[in-house]
């Protein structure tokens, strides 16, 4: 009988990170999937990273994932949003080619050590005395593991909608993977039914580029990963999206299918994300808006495929083509396959604990869409948690936890087990409360000290980032000493039609006005200046003036963490019976006892817990 | 019966109705041993304990010797249907302190303890029979002393202030919705609010929430009372004054005495509002040692009083002096000049604010008018007003204005949404205090309610 210390079902975004980690930290891993070659695959848009997405990728990029890496190798495009914000919410965002980007995922996979692919349906999860001891085929083998991570996607008992005919499957032309929803049904699990969609696709060549508006990438584009070196990237060649809109015209042609659509007829059961809605949604729902925008995004340096972000439907086939021929630049379009919705299983996600391992099983673990969740990001996210702690408990060693305060991934997980959800979740930057301090630029400075402990980032990667922390704070202090008379700084007040300076300045100061940058500052100094060799380093630059322009509000962040810790670290017995405190009230007792918080601070963020509640909880816990 | 919380475990009493006003007493009993207690010394047609709960009974408590106290009607609440969420009684008996006094301690040779103030309040929190802003504005009902300041608490708890509370914290979640759809959605083809309007909509928040802030020191006067220094040379008639509002005013309630040296206080009713009346002794300085302690209480008296009523013979004049003496003291307004003995003679008129006689009892209507005018200031309240008249409240409101105002600033110093963000939320978060909500996924919900989002 074969036998692996963990088993990885899927070989999605999740199931990469989860077994990739989970080999790296020297367990025997075997990733099952229904396609060998299918490692990495994008469902759904060929893009990677957005706001609070892009915060995700490099947080997992830290921790020593995969992700990062493989959108920088496969890159077509790349742009960072909210570029005229502050630097919390900037975000990288990627175009990939679709195939390139799973490619380099398969390879990778199978060039990691510990690591067996096993081209295979999982029909059941075999569990002794609520732990998890193996996993049956659909041919009927047995494979034994210590744990099991659940990475399935869209895939769990996958029903694929266009119009009112349906097909089983978990994406076009895929099979649905069929019997694993029962085994866990049987385990005790409750289980849920979500909906997400995709848009049709256009070929390249059918489409009037000439009239529609371009929107390139950024010059010079900048990568993920730590890991991506400077002179490699970017690896392919570069490419633009279009823009175009619907109008009227193609709002009454869709109407005219709303008969026809599983959506409004009551086919689909599953509940879709209200961020992602449909087009027919979107017309439905907000009937007086006269257009919607719609991105026209390349899904391959060499494929004839025109991805159409924002028409996502499951409308009849015949309705797309024709509302879509309405549509400026589309007048002779080719639909080269139409949109469709997905209905699939999920778990409500309060019954996996802060590590995804589920409450009732032992060893067993959720992550990605499998915990409600949609997108790549989020999935890599959870992937990379459940392998690190998959292997952690195989190896006996304490379990990993990302807090609120310390990461976008604690605050996915965090969300997800405190307030489980009903529809797809994704991650937006107003989610997290310390907004501020986690920025896509320190995510190094947050994680790494982890991707480091548990072998996935190499020692000198992680030496570099303990050295250049030292050059910040040395560079840091000489910013507050170090003054600039008014005849330095006054040219470039004057440039700027400021008011010039009366006396000198100390660089933190300068830097701290609103109309000054670091660089202005840098542009007065004498080249073999201190100050300036310190921070010519980028990323120094980068953290030096970050710190210090936003120092006041960083501070008032970290004393708001500091105030909340308070709560995070009452700590509630597991064991810890709900039901027999009367003066909780009913809903507070049940979600309380479903989501088993291990602390005050979890307790008080689960919906239809009162404040009265937690009162009679910390009164309780300290009697 | 509700016995998780181990130190509930015993029973309490206390007088549940103001000391010595209305027509009855209640005194409240609560806990394990309350119907059982009770019984040993209650006698009714039948044992209390046989009681349905909700039921009310006639009878009679006894002293030790067997001798009846007074006629009671005991109402029963069992199985932890009460307030408390405990087994409670609740005695109603004839409104003489007394009689109540007399009563609770033939309670308190059971197995009875007297409650701690707020105790039944905390109680029936703890039993998860209030929340939080009920189980304060309770208290405050129970506190309160007055006519208004009753209808101030039931007020709140019909959720006046919480329903205001709550619209201005969806104002709130609104501004802060468009503020985060330009930081989540940048790349959606919405409308963008402009920073003015989104001042505006701050501005507009901030001046609600000042205008509660300012019914704070209204809501203080219903619930607290209001001090008032009597003062005036020698002679000015301040015991005539004392005596008509003991002989006249009906409603006074209490008389705390004291050597003529220390400070006589009066409580008196006017409309509903408690007046505390201090009769100051001379504020001039003197070499005598128990007089120099007199005049130093005086001096503190007047400038620590709400209201200082200043009292003039008109047969002398106005007393300059006194009255510079008196503005070093306190503010002009808060100042009221009384002309007395207007019977006898014409006072100057421009140097009175109210003209009395004593003795006579003219222009005492004015005199309060003037006093109410003063305490209540400017604002007019009605019973659909929200006030707030909980230092907690006004205090979370007080946090939130700053908030408010530094998310403005943020504005003027032309940082982006994520900077005004952070102080926008702690508003929210300040207002949700008030009314027990907190919840971070408001603004999304807004946000996918209001706007078409998605690529």
């Amino acid at each position: 009988m074969r036998s692996f210390d963990l088993i990885v079902v899927g070989g999605g975004h999740a199931g990469i990170e989860a077994a990739v980690s989970a080999a790296k930290m020297g367990c025997s891993v075997g990733l099952v999937s229904m396609d060998k070659n299918g490692m990495g695959r994008m469902s759904c848009n060929p893009a990677i990273g957005g706001s609070a997405k892009g915060h995700l990728v490099h947080e997992v990029d830290a921790l020593g994932g995969a992700m990062g890496l493989i959108a920088d190798q496969s890159g077509i495009q790349f742009r960072t949003l909210n570029k005229s914000k502050g630097p919390a919410v900037w975000a990288g965002r990627s175009q990939n080619d679709r195939e390139i980007y799973s490619e380099i995922a398969s390879s990778m996979v199978a060039g990691t050590q510990n690591l067996s692919i096993i081209e295979e349906m999982i029909i059941d999860a075999i569990e002794e005395g609520k732990k998890i001891v193996g996993v049956r085929t659909a041919h009927g083998e047995e494979i034994k593991c210590k744990a099991l991570v659940v990475c399935s996607g869209t895939f769990l008992n996958g029903l694929m909608h266009t119009g009112m005919s349906s097909t089983k499957g978990g994406r076009f032309g895929e099979k649905p993977s069929v019997g694993l929803t029962d085994s866990f049904v049987k385990m005790g699990f409750e289980a849920g039914r979500l909906k997400t969609g995709t848009p049709p696709r256009l070929h390249k060549n059918s489409i009037n580029w000439q009239i529609l508006d371009e929107q390139p990438g950024d010059v010079p584009p900048l990568p993920f990963s730590l890991r991506t070196p400077k002179d490699k990237f970017p690896y392919q060649p570069q490419l633009s999206c279009h823009i175009t809109y619907t109008d009227q015209t193609v709002h009454k042609i869709l109407e005219k299918g709303f008969g026809d659509s599983p959506l409004f007829t009551g086919k689909i059961q599953g509940v879709g994300p209200r961020y992602c809605p449909s087009i027919e949604d979107k017309i439905n729902r907000f009937a007086d808006k006269e257009r919607h925008q719609l991105f026209l995004e390349p899904e391959g340096l060499n494929s004839e495929l025109i991805y159409i972000n924002g028409f996502s439907t499951s409308l009849p086939v015949e309705i797309q083509f024709e509302a879509l021929k309405k549509i400026k630049g589309l007048e002779e379009v080719v639909m080269v396959r139409p949109g469709y919705a997905v209905e699939y299983d999920y778990f409500p996600p309060h019954q996996v604990d802060l590590t995804l391992e589920t409450k009732l099983i032992q060893g067993l673990y959720f992550a990605g869409q499998i915990n409600g969740t949609s997108g790549y990001e989020e999935a890599a996210g959870q992937g990379i948690i459940a392998g690190i702690n998959a292997a952690l408990k195989i190896q006996g060693r304490p379990e990993f936890v990302l807090t609120r305060s310390e990461a976008y991934i604690g605050v996915l997980i965090d969300d997800l087990v405190d307030k489980s959800t009903n529809e797809p979740y994704r991650m937006f930057t107003s989610r997290a409360e310390h907004r501020l301090v986690l920025r896509q630029d320190n995510s190094d400075q947050r994680l790494m000290k982890y991707g480091y402990e548990f072998g996935l980032i190499p020692k000198e990667m992680f030496d570099e980032l303990k050295q250049r922390e030292l050059v910040i704070s040395k560079a840091k202090d000489i910013a507050e000493k170090k003054r600039i008379v008014p005849n330095d700084i006054n040219p470039i007040l004057e440039r700027k039609e400021l008011a010039i300076a009366d006396n000198a300045d100390t660089i933190t100061k300068l830097v701290r006005r609103p109309e000054l940058e670091l660089k202005d500052i840098l542009s007065v100094l004498p080249e073999d200046d201190e100050f300036k060799l310190l921070i010519s380093d980028d990323k120094v630059y980068e953290q030096v003036e970050i710190n210090i322009k936003y120092e006041g509000y960083i501070q008032r962040q970290q004393e708001l963490i500091q105030k909340m810790e308070k709560y995070e670290k009452i700590n509630i017995p597991l064991n810890f019976d709900y039901l027999k405190i009367k003066t909780i009230s009913t809903e507070g007792r049940e979600k309380l006892g479903k989501v088993k918080p291990r602390t005050i601070g979890q307790a008080s963020r689960i919906s239809g817990v009162t404040p009265s509640d937690i009162s009679v909880l910390l009164v309780y816990l300290k009697s | 019966m509700s016995q998780s919380l181990s130190q509930n475990e015993d029973t309490i009493v206390a007088l549940a109705t103001p000391n010595g006003v209305g027509a009855i007493s209640v005194i409240r009993v609560s806990g394990p041993s309350a119907i059982p207690s009770v019984d040993k010394v209650f006698s009714g047609k039948k044992k209390l304990i046989d009681c349905a709960s909700h039921t009310i009974h006639y009878g009679r408590i006894l002293e030790s010797g067997g001798e009846a106290i007074d006629d009671v009607l005991i109402s029963v609440f069992s199985d932890g249907r009460s307030f408390t969420g405990e087994d409670s009684i609740e005695i109603s008996t004839h409104g003489n302190p007394f009689i109540a006094q007399k009563i609770i301690s033939v309670l308190l040779l059971q197995e009875i303890r007297l409650a701690e103030p707020g105790e039944f309040t905390k109680r029936a929190y703890l039993n998860g029979k209030l929340d939080l802003a009920q189980a304060e504005a309770v208290a405050d009902v129970i506190n309160s002393r007055t006519e208004v300041s009753l209808r101030g608490a039931r007020n709140q708890l019909d959720g006046i202030l919480s329903k205001k509370i709550d619209s201005l914290r969806e104002q709130l979640i609104h501004t802060s919705s468009l503020i985060e759809l330009e930081l989540d959605f940048a790349e959606e083809d919405i409308h963008f609010m402009s920073l003015q309007e989104i001042v505006r909509n701050i501005d507009e928040i901030i001046e609600e929430i000042e205008a509660l802030l300012k019914t704070f020191s209204f809501g203080k006067v219903i619930r607290d009372g209001v001090n008032v220094a009597l003062v005036g040379p020698p002679n000015a008639g301040k015991s005539s004054l004392l005596n008509y509002f003991l002989k006249e005013a009906r409603a006074i309630v209490s008389e705390v005495p004291g050597t003529t040296r220390d400070i006589i206080r009066e409580d008196l009713f006017i409309d509903g509002i408690m007046f505390r009346l201090f009769d100051t002794a001379g504020i001039r300085a003197t070499e005598d040692a128990v007089e120099k302690e007199g005049v130093l209480r005086s001096r503190n008296a007047l400038k620590e009083a709400d209201i200082v009523l200043f009292l003039n013979d008109t047969t002398v004049g106005f007393s300059e002096h006194l009255y510079s003496e008196i503005l070093e003291l306190n503010q002009s307004d808060r100042i009221v000049r009384v002309a007395n003995k207007v019977d006898i003679t014409r006072p100057e008129p421009d140097k009175y604010d109210v003209q009395i006689s004593a003795k006579t009892g003219v222009g005492m209507q004015s005199l309060f008018e003037k006093l109410k005018a003063v305490a209540l200031g400017s604002s007019t309240y009605t019973e659909r007003t929200a006030i707030v008249s909980n230092i907690r409240h006004y205090d979370s409101l007080n946090k939130a204005n700053e908030h408010l105002k530094s998310a403005k600033e943020s504005i003027n110093k032309r940082l982006t949404g994520e900077f005004i963000s952070v102080d926008l939320r702690n508003a929210e978060n300040d207002l949700g205090e008030i009314v027990g909500k907190i919840t971070s996924d408001d603004i999304l919900n807004n946000i996918f309610s209001k706007f078409c989002i998605g690529k």
